[in-house]
């Protein structure tokens, strides 16, 4: 087990410089921050564009830029912002909290659903219930995130006045956000704990465990489910990488004050520092949940731990 | 006060069971009494095992339903009809008054669970106890199934088990709660001979011990002889016979009984015979028998003739990467320096147990697996030093017959296809009338018609569908076929039909065989020289006859001694047998003793220890 943690760990860092490198250079590609610092400033001289170049550090060799953000990732210092010149440390430590949580809410809320109506249809297979659930789950797969979060929108807040409808204010302001990623994410879940549970409860050991005499619910949720969880902490994990990418959008809607949010701003003015470090956190944050998946992995299956 | 007898534990009446359209159990009645064993045999799709699983109701959960009858169990509560009582009801039976161990001991325990906890679940369950108390008394449990060092196992997770160790935290499983019934569903049918033998004795010690009543299901008759006090045959989900188990082995009643007796290779029912013999077999057609083929001894082998095959030295071993940057630390000791020649028309048997490395030998040969030294000789040739015309060609020559032929055949092709594929693939016939007209001799050749050349390998039986194997094997016109566990699969009277047609190939195109196989009774019937193998070097060699009538090596006595016989009749007090099949997988630098051989008599080798 620990040479296995070693090795994802020495993996981690490859990732972590590869991932690092593509993002520094392409962002450098996509245009020059000192003119759209300066867009709609009247007169600026090609002079006044080389002295912000000299100033943001922008004049010097590609690589020279990168080690110094590199260095910087192990002082926790990112930097300023080109805009308004904020050290990125601290708009980080705003945002990262407000996604992180967004994101586990998310999870928890599709882990809560997921798994119960999975086991339900894997267990009523082929009779109604079972068609009913994957009939829903394919209409939750089909709609968008931004349609689904608007559409929650106009309802309970607009009409119903119940909840919120933007801004991270207390636990209600979480529900509407951390429901339209929770069902995005269910609907595949839902298939994927089907597919498990089947295949898991096909096997001896469930025939045994109910010999055995024991009720239904102790097969399915002890004997099985533990079972399953391999296929399913796997693609879990796998998931939280996409959850990030549309937790951009659904910040966007519900004007979350996360990374999303920061990136995108990032991205309109080509605020290389704030970007680099979101994106460097961001697959800094997948990797670290694939190295726990792969720790959960022996928690949970003796077979793996004791190899 | 009159002497009635006492009513039976179990009462089966008319008991009929349905999956949807279709009865798979019809009118069967039965009944078990307290203390005593009985067995249900019989082959596959004869609908024992569905016969068990619905005494427990289990058969609900795959779609059962019980159209006709009752089953009377006299539980604490008093007589109840199990096909009525509710799940409720059975859960509460289910593990405390019956219990139930099934055929795969690899997979019948699960595997994130410790071996405790597992026991220990039964007794908090259904006798109330704390995790602490059920625990102690999971420990005495697997005391009393005779496995060393009890303590530890608790901790230990079914991995870590061999299977004969699964097996017995089973029965230790099943026995928690001192249940009335056990229901055995071939319960050693995937484990070792000898190991079978550990088991079958503790379930007989348990019974007499406990006083509980057992039903075992089994499609071997040796461990029927062996086991039961009363049979139950059961042929296409009905019971076509009862009785005591000397009546149904002394005077079988039904055809179906007959035939099936019949067709069980008995070990020792060659004794006395310098060769290996085809006698004629009595097959089911329809609902009567019918006796086919006649007598002939299978006097085929060419000892004057060069050998086909000549083994040298052969080592196998595989590397097992456990270190961190993939340094191999252990090895898989497969094959240890295996000598053996094949000659024309001679059958050559490989046996012994898990982990002998049988397999690996015939895999080697065929190139599938590549040596570690030694040297393969094919007709004079060296294998390892051939070229890419003469490994063709070798391919041709040499072909394999697999355990599982529905695995071993490409279920999208016709098997009119499959058969072709080799003339095909190494040219032999040219033209797809002349391939055609081949393909059809050759299902005839191994007693099906040209008709099911165009269809599907599920359309076929298991027999047929290992008879379409042959064809196939037989199509590329082979000197040497290797059959590795080509019968284990198969019922005993399929089995037996194709033990003959083996013989009759083997007569008619002097075919040699090496037959790799862990039943005794089925090697002494059919090969001419047999080698026994232990943890991947022959430990013993010679004629059939030597290996069966003149047994010199412990290992080869031991493993003769642990088949089960079809004869009730014999004494079943058998010594208990001790130990696991030691592991072929050592360390680096580690290396395994090489035994010596002795000629003890002319062509029989023992190995002495090194």
């Amino acid at each position: 087990m620990a040479g296995f943690l070693i090795k994802r760990f020495l993996q981690a860092i490859f990732v972590v410089i590869v991932v690092t490198l593509i993002v520094a250079f392409a962002i450098r590609l996509t245009g020059d921050p000192a003119l759209m610092l300066t867009q709609g400033a009247g007169s600026v001289t090609e002079a006044d564009l080389v002295r912000i170049r000299e100033a943001l550090g922008l004049n010097q060799p590609f690589l020279v830029q990168y080690f110094g953000f590199i260095k910087g990732l192990f002082t926790l210092d990112f930097g300023r912002s080109f805009l308004g010149g904020t050290k990125v440390s601290t708009l980080l430590a705003a945002a990262l909290p407000a996604t992180l949580l967004l994101a586990f809410s998310s999870l928890i809320v599709s882990i809560a659903i997921s798994i119960p109506l999975g086991i339900k249809a894997a267990t009523a297979r082929g009779k109604w219930a079972d068609q009913a659930i994957r009939i829903l789950s394919l209409v939750g797969l089909s709609f968008p995130n931004f349609w689904l979060a608007l559409m929650l929108v106009l309802l309970f807040a607009i009409t119903l006045k119940w909840l919120p409808p933007s801004g991270m204010n207390g636990f209600e302001s979480f529900i509407m956000p951390a429901v339209t990623m929770g069902i995005i994410l269910t609907a595949t879940n839902v298939r994927l704990v089907r597919t498990a549970m089947l295949e898991t409860l096909n096997s001896q050991y469930i025939m045994v465990a109910r010999a055995k005499g024991l009720s239904e619910n102790v097969v399915l949720y002890k004997h099985a489910l533990r079972n399953c969880a391999i296929p399913l902490i796997t693609y879990f994990g796998l998931q939280f990488g996409g959850l990030l990418g549309g937790i951009v959008v659904v910040e966007r809607v519900f004007n979350w004050p996360g990374l999303g949010t920061l990136a995108f701003d990032a991205v309109g003015a080509r605020d290389y520092p704030v970007l680099q470090a979101v994106i460097t956190v961001l697959s800094l944050m997948i990797i670290g949940v694939n190295l726990l998946v792969d720790i959960a992995y022996g928690l949970v299956d003796p077979r793996i731990r004791t190899e | 006060m009159t002497g009635e007898p006492s009513p039976p534990l179990l009462a089966v009446d008319n008991l009929s069971v349905a999956f949807g359209p279709s009865r798979v159990v019809e009118n069967l009645s039965f009944s078990v009494q307290a203390g005593r064993t009985l067995a249900i045999v019989g082959e596959s799709g004869s609908g024992k095992s569905v016969t068990s699983l619905s005494v427990m109701r289990l058969a609900d959960m795959m779609g059962g339903q019980f159209p006709t009858g009752q089953v009377l169990f006299e539980s604490r509560q008093g007589r109840i009809d199990l096909t009525t009582a509710t799940q409720k009801t059975m859960r509460g039976i289910r593990g405390k008054e019956i219990a139930m161990i099934f055929q795969e001991p690899m997979t019948s325990l699960n595997p994130v669970f410790t071996i405790g906890d597992q026991i220990a679940e039964v007794l908090i369950l259904h006798e109330g106890m704390s995790k602490q108390a059920a625990l102690a008394e999971a420990k005495r449990l697997l005391d009393m199934v005779r496995l060393p060092d009890a303590a530890n196992l608790l901790a230990r997770y079914p991995h870590q088990l061999s299977g004969g160790m699964r097996q017995r935290v089973m029965i230790a499983m099943a026995l928690a709660c001192r249940p009335k019934l056990l229901i055995a569903d071939e319960p050693t049918t995937a484990l070792d001979v000898t190991i079978q033998a550990q088991i079958l004795t503790i379930i007989r010690e348990l019974q007499t011990e406990l006083g509980m009543a057992v039903i075992f299901i089994t499609h071997d008759m040796g461990v029927v002889a062996e086991m039961a006090d009363d049979v139950v045959v059961m042929w296409k989900g009905r019971k076509v016979e009862e009785g005591t188990v000397a009546d149904i082995f002394a005077r079988p009643q039904h055809p179906y009984t007959q035939t099936l007796l019949a067709a069980v290779p008995k070990l020792g029912s060659m004794t006395g015979e310098a060769f290996p013999k085809r006698l004629p077999l009595t097959v089911m057609d329809g609902d009567t028998p019918r006796l086919v083929g006649g007598e002939h001894v299978q006097d085929t082998a060419r000892y004057g003739l060069p050998p086909v095959l000549s083994v040298r030295d052969l080592v196998t071993r595989f590397n097992i990467k456990k270190g961190i940057f993939g340094g191999v630390t252990h090895r898989v000791h497969a094959v240890e320096k295996v000598s053996f020649d094949i000659h024309p028309g001679e059958t050559l048997a490989l046996v012994g147990e898990s982990g002998s490395g049988k397999s690996t030998i015939g895999r080697t040969i065929q190139q599938l697996q590549k040596e570690t030294s030694g040297t393969i000789l094919f007709g004079g040739r060296p294998v390892s030093s051939m070229n890419g015309t003469e490994r063709q060609k070798l391919r041709q020559e040499i072909q394999y017959i697999f355990q599982d032929p529905f695995a071993s055949l490409d279920p999208r092709k016709t098997v009119g296809f499959s058969i072709a594929e080799p003339i095909r693939t190494h040219a032999l016939i040219d033209g797809s009338k002349p391939i055609q007209k081949r393909v059809d001799e050759l299902l005839e050749r191994v007693g099906l018609t040209s008709a099911h050349a165009s269809r599907y390998p599920h359309e076929f039986s298991g027999g047929q569908r290992q008879r379409v194997c042959i064809a196939r094997a037989l199509a590329s016109n082979p000197k040497l076929i290797i059959a590795d566990e080509a019968l284990s699969a198969l019922d005993v009277s399929i089995q037996a039909q194709i033990l003959n047609l083996f013989m009759e190939l083997q007569e008619q195109q002097g075919l040699s065989y090496l037959f790799i196989s862990h039943d005794m009774a089925v090697v002494e019937k059919m090969s001419h020289r047999v080698a026994v193998l232990y943890l991947g070097q022959v430990v013993e060699i010679g004629t059939r006859q030597q290996i069966f009538e003149t047994p010199a090596h412990p290992y080869t006595q031991r493993l003769l001694s642990a088949v089960p016989v079809a004869d009730p009749a014999r004494a079943r007090n058998r010594a208990m047998l001790e130990g696991e099949i030691p592991s072929p997988i050592r360390r680096v630098g580690d290396e395994p003793a090489i035994f010596k051989r002795t000629e003890i008599a002319p062509g029989h080798f023992v190995a002495s220890a090194a």
